[in-house]
């Protein structure tokens, strides 16, 4: 089962003591954080874990798959994720089965 | 930003918890997260996005200084995948 903010809040109760609300405020404006940063263009650090960052894509030509019509795909944002070391050096040894 | 000024930003938001909580729950998050992708687990955040394994086959590398050829095994790295809400979020002024 994959991770959600409900069990992430659930082990903020259980070992830090939050009480539930607390946990599952916390829990939301921890990603609430991020998004506002990215949203400001600004880079997140979180060393241990990684880092989001935002890349500028050109315009580029497009179609749609349906119809086969080309549509330009308009110049934007899109948000980056660069795990560090530590995660990365901790996910390389998992050798079982991914979750899908 | 980086974690501490993160956890400097939750704390000014809010008057229950104080930063020494905030700081333990966000460490705890954070390792939670780690553990959970460390163990081949999904992290799936509505809104915000998923981060998931991607496998990586083993490969033939070569030691760019010496030439030598080294077997790289497989392995499995970070993937995040930004959702909706985010990618919205940041071309509001697109």
């Amino acid at each position: 089962m994959a991770l959600t903010k409900a069990v992430m809040a659930d082990r903020l109760f259980e070992e830090l003591g939050l009480n539930k609300r607390e946990a599952k405020e916390i829990v939301d404006s921890f990603f609430e954080e991020v998004r506002l940063a990215l949203e400001k263009g600004e880079q997140v650090k979180l060393s241990g874990f990684g880092n989001f960052g935002l890349r500028k894509k050109n315009q580029r030509p497009g179609r749609n798959p349906k119809t086969g019509e080309e549509i330009p795909i308009s110049a934007r944002r899109v948000v980056t994720f660069r795990p560090g070391q530590k995660l990365r050096a901790r996910v390389e040894a998992y050798a079982g089965h991914i979750e899908q | 930003m980086t974690k501490s000024e993160l956890i400097e930003a939750l704390a000014t938001k809010q008057n229950q918890l104080t930063q020494k909580d905030i700081d333990a729950a966000v460490k705890t998050l954070l390792e939670h997260m780690s553990q959970a992708l460390a163990a081949g687990e999904r992290i799936e955040i509505r809104g915000f996005g998923s981060f998931s394994l991607h496998h990586r086959p083993a490969r033939t590398g070569r030691n760019p200084k010496t030439g030598e050829t080294v077997n790289l095994p497989a392995k499995h790295v970070p993937h995040f995948k930004p959702g909706k809400e985010l990618r919205d979020r940041v071309n509001l002024d697109a």
